[in-house]
């Protein structure tokens, strides 16, 4: 391998890691709240779950597609890349940050409750925490998912590993496909172990 | 003591779902008492505690906690005055035992000191020494020990009324009557006011000032201890029926000669 190559898969590698990186965190603080917020008003549960559900079934380079034209969050570039891969995380954070508020055990809520916790003490003190482990684990589907997604950002001119990929496949050149998908692949790997690790640490405590 | 009850209860009904599970309740506490609330499983002593202690709303009459209606306390201030033992203890499983019991004066935003200092106090008072088990998570604890730990977090502001709801059910006899001494102890020296929950006659009689006997969600009588025992009602004659019964297998098997 040249140093040239060494070199480029390092850049695109961590280009690739700020788009999930911010994708996911931007996307966490909106599910995360959301989801806080959903358990306080069940009648809206059903409608924003749909739609983060109908979010998800758009086919990503559709999305996009569609993001392209739009005005602030679309255009060519990074932005619109991390648009779109946010939409894609959401779903899965959200999803698992309720049920895992909405599964902290009835006695242990009217436990808090008989002690004189008033409702942000609760929220804090008690959902919230006992929840960690499933936001966790919500964290860790979307962004193993977003690590593949994030490959086809390259096709707006938002960098990252998709950037070989692409490449590849216009050089009909294997080698250049695998320069990509390889480091793709190892990075979903580690994020996968490494954050499993983390919900296992902070649940045994 | 003074003269007006700590806690009255007038014309007290409550309702679960469509079922009237509580209806006609009168009763005043006066400080320094301990009222049993004895009754048959399902007969709604957990539903009246629940009530007294505001997580259940009222389906008619009202409830005087300290001369003042229920309906008027700060629910959040009224829960902090009173200590609860949930049945089946209700702690939290994320947070050690020291972390379980300091926790209403930590929201009471006490000194960490002085939480500290009345954590070891008492989980001394309920036998858990605090070096071994104030670092503990609830899993790690017996059912006994997470029994204990409910009366101490309870205890832990120092309330002016307990409401205990089963505190010692689910323990080994021994365990039991060992816990029952040391609440009695716990009385004498404290002198706090309860409401304690149980369907063990043998337990009302050693613990109780007075016994309120519930059946179907309405008081069948209330009782001192000698009044019960003379009692003729067909509920108080059942659980007396058990209680000899209970005598003559142990006369029975208690080695002769
Ligand atoms: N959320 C609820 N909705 C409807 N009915 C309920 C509810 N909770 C309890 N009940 C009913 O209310 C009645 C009284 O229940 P409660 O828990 O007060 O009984 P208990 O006297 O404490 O019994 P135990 O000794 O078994 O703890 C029972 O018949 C129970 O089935
Ligand atoms: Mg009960």
């Amino acid at each position: 391998m040249s140093r040239r190559l060494a070199a480029e898969i390092a850049t695109l590698t961590l280009e690739h890691l700020w788009l999930v990186l911010i994708a996911i965190g931007v996307a966490a603080l909106i599910a995360v709240p959301g989801a806080i917020a959903l358990t306080r008003r069940p009648a809206w549960r059903r409608w924003v779950l749909g739609l983060a559900n109908i979010l998800q079934t758009i086919p990503s380079l559709a999305l996009f597609g569609f993001l392209l034209p739009l005005p602030v969050i679309g255009g060519i570039g990074r932005h619109t890349a991390i648009v779109a891969l946010c939409v894609y995380a959401l779903l899965p954070i959200l999803r698992n940050t309720l049920l895992g508020i909405l599964g902290v055990d009835a006695g242990v809520l009217e436990s808090a409750v008989a002690m004189g916790m008033t409702r942000n003490q609760i929220l804090w003190r008690v959902e919230l925490p006992l929840a960690v482990p499933a936001i966790l684990a919500g964290l860790r589907i979307a962004t193993v998912a977003t690590i593949g997604t994030a490959t086809i950002a390259a096709a707006i001119g938002a960098g990252g590993l998709g950037v070989f990929i692409f490449r590849g496949i216009a050089t009909v050149d294997t080698s250049v496909v695998l320069a990509g998908a390889v480091p793709a692949a190892l990075m979903a790997l580690l994020a996968d172990e490494g954050l499993e690790w983390i919900e296992k640490r902070l649940s045994r405590a | 003591m003074d003269g007006s009850p700590i806690l009255e209860i007038r014309d007290l009904a409550c309702r679960l779902g469509e079922r009237l599970i509580l209806r006609g309740i009168n009763l005043d506490v006066r400080e320094g008492e301990t009222i049993v609330l004895l009754g048959r499983s399902g007969c709604g002593k957990t539903t009246l505690l629940k009530c007294v202690n505001g997580l259940i709303p009222l389906a008619g009459g009202e409830i005087r906690f300290e001369g003042r209606s229920t309906a008027e306390w700060d629910l959040i201030r009224l829960r902090r005055r009173m200590g609860y033992v949930i049945q089946d203890a209700g702690l939290f499983p994320h947070w050690t035992v020291a972390a379980n019991v300091g926790l209403v004066p930590q929201l009471e935003e006490w000194e960490p000191a002085r939480i500290e200092e009345r954590v070891h106090f008492l989980l001394r008072t309920v036998g858990l020494p605090p070096g071994e088990f104030g670092p503990r998570y609830p899993r790690q604890l017996s059912g006994g020990q997470k029994q204990r730990v409910g009366i101490a977090r309870a205890l832990a502001a120092d309330p002016p009324l307990l409401l205990l709801d089963e505190p010692f059910a689910a323990l080994d006899p021994i365990t039991r009557f060992e816990l029952q001494k040391q609440f009695l102890a716990l009385r004498e020296t404290v002198r706090k006011t309860a409401l304690f929950v149980t369907h063990d006659v043998r337990e009302a009689l050693m613990v109780a000032t007075r016994i309120v006997l519930l059946k179907e969600g309405m008081i069948d009588l209330i009782a001192t201890r000698d009044e019960f025992l003379a009692a003729r009602s067909a509920e108080a004659q059942a659980f007396l029926a058990g209680l000899e019964e209970e005598w003559r297998k142990q006369d029975e098997s208690a080695p002769r000669g």
